[in-house]
C-alpha cells in the first residue's frame, strides 16, 4: 500500500511517500491512519488533529469508514488551499 | 479543457481561443486568481512592494489534481449550457502579483458562463488537492483553509 503526504502533514511526518504493509485489522482509512499514528512521534503530530486530516483513496475523496486494500494508493493531507 | 502547468498563461490569448470559430458562444466569463502581497507594507492603491516578501510555492497532488478539476468541469458541464469551459492552476514558485489560476467559460448567454465560471472557482478552491505555502518574514507557513470558501461553495450544493 503507497501512502502519501501532503503539506504540513508531509513536513510533520518528514517524507513525502511510503509503501507499507499493515496488519489485517487495518481494514479502514479511520484504522489506517491509527495504525500510522502509532508508529512515531512524527507521525503522532501530524495526525494529532484528526479533523484537518483529509484521505484520498485512489485519487477521490473518501471518510474514515471507506475500505482500503493492499494496492491502494491512500493521500493524507491537510484541507485543500489553492485557486 | 484542464490543464496546471508551472509555467503563466497568456489571459487575452487563452479566451480568444475559448469562443475562436464557434458562433453558438454568445459570452465569455472569466475569472483570475493572482498571488496577493500578504506582508504588512503591502495594500495601498496597488502599491508594488518590490516582491521579495510575500513570496509563496504551491503544492499539488499530481494525478488527483487533474482527476479533481476535470470532474468539477464535467459538474459544471451538466448543470449549465456550456459551448466551452478551460481551468489553468499552475503549481511551484510564484511571486505576488504573478497570474494562479484562470477559469473561463464560455455559453450563449452571459448567464451560464457568469454563474458556471463563479461556481467553477468557489468549487475548485475547496476540492482541488493545492497546499499554499507563504514565504513571510519569520519563514514560512502554510496558509490555513478559510470557512468562508466552505461557505461559498456550500451555496453550489443541490440537495
Amino acid at each position: 500500500m503507497r501512502i502519501l503526504y501532503f503539506a504540513w502533514i508531509r513536513a510533520k511526518v518528514g517524507i513525502a511517500a511510503e509503501d507499507v504493509a499493515p496488519p489485517v485489522e487495518v481494514t479502514t482509512v479511520g484504522t489506517l491512519l491509527d495504525w500510522l499514528a502509532a508508529r512515531g512521534p512524527n507521525y503522532a503530530e501530524a495526525l494529532k488533529t484528526r479533523s484537518v486530516v483529509k484521505t484520498a483513496v485512489n485519487q477521490e475523496y473518501v471518510e474514515d469508514d471507506h475500505p482500503i486494500t493492499m494496492g491502494d494508493e491512500v493521500a493524507l493531507f491537510p484541507p485543500v488551499t489553492g485557486g | 479543457m484542464i490543464r496546471v502547468q508551472q509555467e503563466d498563461f497568456d489571459i487575452g490569448a487563452e479566451l480568444a481561443r475559448l469562443g475562436d470559430g464557434n458562433h453558438a458562444v454568445g459570452g465569455i466569463a472569466s475569472f483570475v486568481g493572482l498571488v496577493r502581497d500578504m506582508s504588512p507594507q503591502a495594500g495601498s492603491a496597488g502599491k508594488k512592494t518590490g516582491g521579495k516578501i510575500g513570496a509563496m510555492t504551491l503544492e499539488h497532488y499530481p494525478g488527483m489534481t487533474e482527476k479533481q478539476l476535470a470532474a468539477i468541469e464535467t459538474e459544471a458541464r451538466q448543470r449549465w449550457p456550456l459551448e466551452d469551459c478551460l481551468i489553468i492552476h499552475r503549481y511551484g514558485r510564484l511571486l505576488p502579483g504573478d497570474r494562479i489560476v484562470l477559469v473561463a467559460t464560455a455559453s450563449a448567454h452571459r448567464q451560464a458562463a457568469l454563474e458556471s465560471c463563479a461556481f467553477l472557482i468557489d468549487w475548485l478552491k475547496t476540492r482541488a488537492p493545492f497546499w499554499k505555502l507563504e514565504d513571510g518574514p519569520e519563514g514560512s507557513h502554510w496558509v490555513e483553509a478559510k470557512s468562508s470558501d466552505d461557505d461559498a461553495a456550500d451555496r453550489w450544493k443541490t440537495s
